[in-house]
């Protein structure tokens, strides 16, 4: 007996009884739909990731206060560390570590923010001109803060584009003076308008002189510096100047961090990528659920067509003409589900960031090629058992089932 | 043509072992029309299942065309059955969800020929039933006799050279029962051998040689060539 017999014999049976079909493939459908859904999800996200954190400029070195023996990782800033990060580190730096193109120092924070009578609490920044370079935010009317307003420690004050819209309206804000953290600072620019990254929206923080910052925040340390190289080959030269300045500096001692986009970079794609893998499992474990189904319904299917296998058999159908029909059936539903879990699990993933733009996904064909081999492999592993009890059925009590 | 020699049918139910069949031995011709006659119970049915190789016997031995069966595997026996045998059951036993067309052609499936062939090989047989223009109808549009001319046309369709009929008239009018008897006689005077088990003394009567079972043996055996 042909392929396309057996094909066309298991596909009436399923044909015939649609409604059963259907609640079989639905497990499939659901179980491939979720792997596919997660799995771009997952990858949506690292791909995310990756961009926001390359695009933040090229590569960055982040050198935090305080020692951690682990690589990678996150720090809180500064708790109780022995030797502080200082202005005067930043500055060292600029100077001394001539691979080093900036090394901007960081403090920031939120505070309370007003104007006339209205405030809120935002997320402020300390930093310098530098800022504007190694970040990629830029500012759009005034000007941005300047090395003269660090040095005199001004009170100035630059709007993220949120923060201005929403106290000033389409009002001038430049020159207006607003209150923030109970001292008075004039305001000297906006800044581009930049949307969201990494959950932070950028418009909505505001930005000052360090020194300033480090009155506000009454501290006398910094709570990083971000530092850039202009060639991804001198990184690793750029990490040992940066050691050989700061632990002069500090007393012989290497009690600060640097981390690298790069090692930042592959920390959240590996956390990423273990998430997506465990989101997959739970999905796959769906798909098994859905095989189970597979199952059972053939175990109802062979039964209920035991009289069907007796004549067929009695009319000269081997073993294997028999395994074959059911081994297809089953294998047709599990390919069918799958083909059809493909479809709305990728039709969905790319819809989903169109409503929810927090989720961003990205749909790969490794995913759709292996939830569909996956979903095909399920049809055989459940089909196997309910097809070979067909076939092993003698063909006089099966004729004799009624 | 067939051979069955000291054959016993023994089924084990719960320990108990029951004798079905004792020691029955027969030989058949090529081209015979044969009734198998006997009370219910008798072993009729499992004597014809063992002629249509459906069913293995306990001890004894079974030659087909000269080939002992008790040897052959499985594949061996379904491809006997799909070439050299054809079926005929009380019960008619289609396959519901086909068309009487397609029924025709199941075992035609199995021996390989083409979808294009079967069609045109399957259709001369339901004219010859009488069944042409009800090639398209599932089973349950048909009658008891119509389904019975069917499961015929189907036993036919591979020109085997032995019919074997289980009470074919068992679930049929007289009438009916009657057209199915003639085109039984017919295909014996084409060349076919043909057994029919029947109750019914009018159907053996036309039977050249009639074989009584009782119990599970062979108790008369008249007709012989
Ligand atoms: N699978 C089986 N297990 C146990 N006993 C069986 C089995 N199949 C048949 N028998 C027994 O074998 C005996 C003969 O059965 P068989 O079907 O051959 O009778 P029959 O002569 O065809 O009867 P009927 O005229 O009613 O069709 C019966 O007693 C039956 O109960
Ligand atoms: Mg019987």
């Amino acid at each position: 007996m042909n392929f396309l017999e057996t094909f066309r014999v298991a596909f009436e049976a399923i044909v015939s009884n649609k409604v059963r079909s259907g609640l079989t493939m639905l497990g499939v459908i659901i179980g491939v739909m979720a792997v596919i859904l997660l799995v771009s999800i997952g990858a949506g996200a690292q791909a995310y990731i990756t961009k926001e954190l390359t695009g933040m400029g090229t590569n960055l070195l982040v050198i935090t206060p305080g020692k951690t023996s682990m690589r990678g990782g996150f720090h809180p800033p500064s708790a109780g560390t022995v030797r502080k990060l200082t202005y005067d580190d930043s500055q060292a730096l600029r100077r001394r570590a001539w691979l080093l193109t900036d090394a901007v120092p960081l403090v920031f924070g939120t505070g309370k923010l007003k104007y006339r009578n209205m405030g809120r609490d935002i997320m402020i920044i300390g930093t310098t001109p530098e800022f504007q370079r190694v970040r990629n935010l830029f500012v759009d009317t005034g000007s941005y803060i300047s090395q003269g307003d660090v040095d005199s420690k001004s009170k100035v004050v630059v709007l993220g584009t949120k923060v201005k819209e929403e106290l000033f309206g389409s009002e001038n804000a430049l020159g207006k003076v607003v209150v923030l953290s109970d001292a008075r600072y004039r305001v000297v620019g906006v800044m581009q308008k930049k949307g969201t990254s990494l959950g932070m929206d950028i418009d909505d923080i505001v930005y000052i002189p360090v020194t300033s910052g480090q009155e506000l925040f009454d501290t006398d340390s910094l709570f990083e510096i971000i530092a850039s190289t202009p060639r991804a080959e001198d990184v690793d030269r750029a990490i040992a100047q940066i050691k050989d300045v700061l632990i002069k500096r500090h007393a012989h001692k290497e009690d600060f961090t640097i981390q690298t986009q790069g090692a930042m970079l592959e920390t959240m794609n590996t956390i990423l990528g273990v998430l997506t893998a465990v989101l997959g499992g739970i999905a796959g474990i769906s798909l098994l659920v859905g095989g189970i189904g597979i199952m059972n319904i053939m175990l109802v299917s062979v039964r209920e067509r035991t009289r069907e296998i007796g004549i067929r058999k009695a009319l000269g159908a081997r073993n294997s003409d028999i395994l074959a029909q059911f081994m297809i059936e089953a294998i047709t539903l599990s390919g069918a589900g799958g083909v059809i879990g493909i479809i709305l699990g990728v039709g969905l993933a790319l819809v989903i960031p169109v409503f929810v733009d927090v989720l961003p996904t990205s749909v790969s064909l490794w995913s759709i090629l292996m939830a569909f081999f996956f979903s095909a492999a399920v049809g055989i592993f459940f089909g196997v058992y309910p097809a070979r009890k067909a076939s092993l059925q003698d063909p006089i009590q099966a004729l004799r089932w009624e | 043509m067939l051979e069955l020699s000291h054959i016993t049918k023994i089924y084990r139910m719960g320990g108990v072992d029951i004798t079905v069949l004792s020691d029955v031995s027969l030989k058949v011709q090529p081209g015979e029309l044969i009734a198998i006659m006997g009370p219910s119970g008798s072993g009729k049915s499992t004597i014809m299942n063992m002629l249509g190789c459906l069913d293995r016997p306990t001890s004894g031995s079974y030659r087909f065309e000269g080939r002992e069966i008790s040897s052959m595997t499985d594949d061996e026996l379904a491809s006997i059955r799909n070439v050299k045998i054809g079926f005929v059951f009380q019960t008619f036993n289609l396959l519901p969800r086909f068309s009487a067309l397609k029924n025709v052609e199941v075992p035609l499936i199995y021996s390989g020929v083409p979808a294009r062939l079967r069609k045109e090989r399957a259709m001369p047989l339901l004219q010859q039933v009488g069944l042409f223009e009800r090639m398209d109808h599932k089973p349950t549009e048909l009658s008891g006799g119509q389904q019975q001319r069917v499961a015929i046309a189907r036993a036919l369709v591979n020109h085997p050279p032995l019919l074997l009929a289980d009470e074919p008239t068992g679930n049929l009018d007289s009438r009916s029962g009657e057209e199915i008897l003639k085109i039984l006689i017919g295909l014996n005077q084409q060349g076919v051998t043909v057994i029919i088990v029947t109750h019914d003394q009018t159907v053996a009567a036309r039977c050249k040689r009639i074989i009584s079972v009782k119990d599970g043996q062979i108790i008369d055996d008249r007709g012989q060539p």
